[in-house]
């Protein structure tokens, strides 16, 4: 329905639409400032509109380099989820979109800086021809300004050069300018997907050039070359009456010399609050990882998957966020996202590792997973844990019915959900507004998520127990199976427990037919607000999005879907 | 950064330095700078630099994203052999390609971030990087009659799947069942002729 869709995407379409909208604004008023402007009117002689140009895309550039490093400081934007006074519903979930926002900043950065660049080239080539022979009239008299001890200069470049490049270099100006391009371009080209889903470490090493970024900026204007007329001299100078009379400057009183001031340099000042806020955000991350971990259980699940049971002081999560992990015997560099598996109410937090990757093999072998003898609590690596950052499952409870699809590994944030609803129905003193949860699950291989249908099998008798058997109805699929299981299955079809996970629910084979299922949750909750909650692949993702769109009533009293993805 | 192949990094940087050369380039050119045609090189090396990285190269470990329609330049590249394979050569043409560049202003970014894919380039051919084509895969042809399988030995009755296969690891933790063993049959059976 195009009316939910308007709704669920529209507050993104508005936010960019803003951004966009202010970065126009600011280009085009300080487009004609610059060209209308008359202490800039003998400038523009030597230079044309490209001056405007310039300095348009400089100042979006200044807000932009301003937005850059706000989307993300993790810990300013998990302060603001956490604060729920301001961020409701679907302010929420633009805070999600945080990476996304920064990228497009990079992009707005990457076009005005394009801009910007071509057009000082354009600049410093024609300042240096008006120094040239060739250069008659009024631009020759503006480029000799500044000569005698009297006169302030106009044109930064004084004589005859041979070479753009060798002037360019001379100033802090093009050296600064040189070193930020430079910076731009290398993080630019490694952070494109492909590199950073091949090598992450080097994408974020790389991406560390910023600082350099930052630095050349804040002192790149400090040369003051950008040079226009001083008041004091365009009130004794009337531009209209003595530019034409230029031969005359020095003799006639009526149109004295033509002073010329640097503009003061005001990208610092728009860097500076974010490059401060940005400092508190790496201080707070390096003083959480100084404290302290303790790891109080060790558990080596089949099928490879580690599962570290940790205390930490001060330590707050709520379910579906993540925490950053880091072990120094194996790497000073590298910080690994984990899902917190534990739920908020249990005095310990809990993560599961399964190895996937040079980094996590080796934690894995440390902590004597790989089947040896029973390691010493001495001699267990130092962890050091960042976090927890957030994520959009905390929203579950906000719904009167929610709906939970995980696919493969991204099932682990709905275990410290799914554990997390249990504790919250044993507490028989606030009553939920969350009346019912749907859990699907999708996986090839249900054995290397073991410990999830564990988690499952208790929760259900659990469930049973206190009478809630309606309150969580699960489905699982699996989508890989080989002939045998599929003979066994056949085989066993008509007992009481399922063959394979042991749980009550029987699991579905091949994938699930979305289009019913949707049917019939919406069928069963006819005029409540639902919401759906997914992890996994992004194919997945856009058919669930257009599955709530479509399952969405036109009626704003009837049924409505509410798409929220994980991002990680 | 065991997994890093520094090949897939120097091949965006070099693209990147292509697109920026040509775009100096044009700028130097249509504008009609001093020593312009320093552009008109520049722009030629672009877009032969753009060209030479286009398409990439095979990783080691895991599978390659390919750029959209490279498979036409991959055959085209494949054609030099060893010169377009390894990138001590790429390391130095990109090197030499950039020096002429840096001459000119409008285009002194494009020669240092080929400078800099030059480097990245020795790097990986001193890792012993190579770039492998990525060949598009042959397709199989389905075997006509291969999913049908030897009809059974025994005559009916026959004893449940469980004794005649071998059980997955499931079968054993769950099903105590009928134990697995010789075909025999549990009840002697008769042929009835009714």
């Amino acid at each position: 329905m195009m009316g939910c869709w308007v709704l669920n995407e529209g507050l993104s379409i508005i936010l960019v639409l803003s951004w966009l909208g202010v970065n126009l604004y600011l280009f085009i008023d300080t487009f004609y400032w610059y060209e209308e402007e008359e202490s800039f009117h003998y400038t523009r002689v030597i230079l044309g509109s490209t001056l405007a140009w310039a300095r348009a895309s400089a100042l979006c550039l200044n807000f932009n380099c301003m937005l850059i490093l706000i989307p993300i400081s993790r810990n300013l934007i998990s302060f603001i989820r956490g604060t729920s006074i301001c961020c409701k519903g679907p302010w929420r979930r633009q805070l999600d979109k945080n990476l996304k926002f920064h990228k497009l900043v990079a992009y707005g950065i990457a076009v005005n800086a394009t801009i910007h660049v071509v057009a000082h080239f354009f600049n410093l080539e024609r300042y240096r021809w008006s120094q040239s022979k060739e250069a008659q009239g009024l631009l020759a008299a503006l480029s000799k300004l500044g000569s005698t001890p009297n006169e302030s200069y106009l044109n930064p470049i004084r004589t005859f050069p041979m070479n753009t490049t060798t002037e360019l270099l001379r100033t802090i100006a093009g050296v600064t300018g040189l070193v930020i391009s430079l910076a731009l371009v290398l993080i630019m080209t490694s952070s494109t997907e492909f590199i950073r889903q091949a090598s992450y470490e080097l994408f974020w090493c790389t991406h560390h050039v910023f600082i350099v970024f930052f630095l050349s900026l804040a002192i790149h204007g400090m040369g003051r070359i950008v040079r226009g007329q001083t008041q004091d001299s365009l009130s004794l100078h009337n531009i209209t009456f003595c530019r034409d009379r230029y031969a005359e400057w020095q003799t006639e009183a009526q149109c004295p010399v033509p002073q010329f001031s640097g503009k003061e340099p005001s990208a610092w000042k728009w860097i500076l609050g974010p490059v401060v806020l940005y400092a508190c955000e790496r201080i707070i991350r390096f003083w959480r990882f100084q404290q302290e971990v303790v790891i109080t259980k060790v558990v080596s699940h089949p099928s490879g998957v580690l599962e570290l049971h940790m205390k930490k002081r001060g330590f707050k999560m709520a379910p579906g966020q993540y925490i950053l992990v880091q072990c120094s015997a194996i790497s000073s560099l590298e910080w690994h996202p984990f899902t917190l598996t534990s739920a908020p109410q249990e005095d310990f937090f809990s993560v599961h590792i399964r190895a996937a990757g040079d980094w996590t093999a080796a934690l894995l072998e440390a902590f004597g997973a790989e089947g040896q003898a029973l390691q010493e609590p001495w001699r267990l690596p130092r962890l050091a844990v960042d976090g927890p950052f957030g994520a959009a499952l905390t929203d579950v409870f906000h719904y009167p019915v929610s709906v939970c699809i995980a696919a493969g590994i991204g099932v682990t944030p709905f275990a410290a959900l799914l554990k997390s609803i249990w504790y919250k129905c044993s507490e028989a003193q606030t009553p939920l507004k969350l009346s019912k949860v749907y859990f699907y699950w999708i996986c090839r291989d249900a054995r290397a998520f073991e410990w999830f249908a564990d988690l499952l099998l208790s929760l259900e008798t659990r469930m049973s127990e206190q009478g809630k058997t309606h309150f969580l109805s699960y489905h699982i699929f699996l989508t890989g199976w080989d002939e045998n299981q599929a003979v066994h299955i056949a085989l066993h079809w008509d007992e009481n427990t399922d063959v394979i996970t042991g749980l009550k629910q029987k699991t579905f084979y091949g994938r699930p037919n979305w289009n019913n299922e949707f049917k019939q949750i919406a069928y069963s909750h006819p005029s409540s607000s639902i919401g759906v909650f997914f992890c996994g692949p992004k194919a997945l993702s856009k058919t669930l999005q257009k599955m709530c769109r479509l399952y969405s009533s036109a009626d704003p009293r009837g049924v409505h879907f509410y798409y929220n993805k994980e991002s990680f | 950064m065991g997994q890093i192949e520094w090949a897939m990094w120097a091949n965006e940087q070099a693209l990147a330095s292509g697109l920026i050369l040509i775009t100096g380039g044009i700028v130097a050119t249509a504008g009609r700078f001093t020593q312009w045609y320093f552009g008109a090189y520049s722009i030629v090396a672009g877009v032969f630099v753009c060209l030479l990285e286009y398409p990439r190269g095979k990783r080691k470990k895991g599978s390659t994203m390919e750029r959209w329609g490279q498979k036409y330049m991959t055959s085209v590249v494949k054609l030099f052999g060893p010169l377009t394979r390894n990138y001590y050569v790429r390391a130095v043409l990109h090197l030499l390609l950039s020096v002429p560049a840096g001459f000119l202003l409008a285009t002194i970014l494009g020669t240092a971030c080929l400078a800099i894919a030059s480097g990245i380039y020795l790097l990986a051919a001193v890792r012993g990087e190579q770039w492998t084509p990525i060949e598009p895969k042959p397709r199989e042809r389905p075997q006509i009659g291969g999913t049908i399988k030897q009809p059974p030995t025994n005559p009916p009755p026959r004893p449940p799947a469980e004794a005649r296969k071998k059980p997955s690891e499931e079968e054993a933790a769950a099903a105590g069942g009928p134990p697995g063993g010789p075909q025999a049959n549990p009840i002697p059976v008769t042929d009835e002729v009714v």
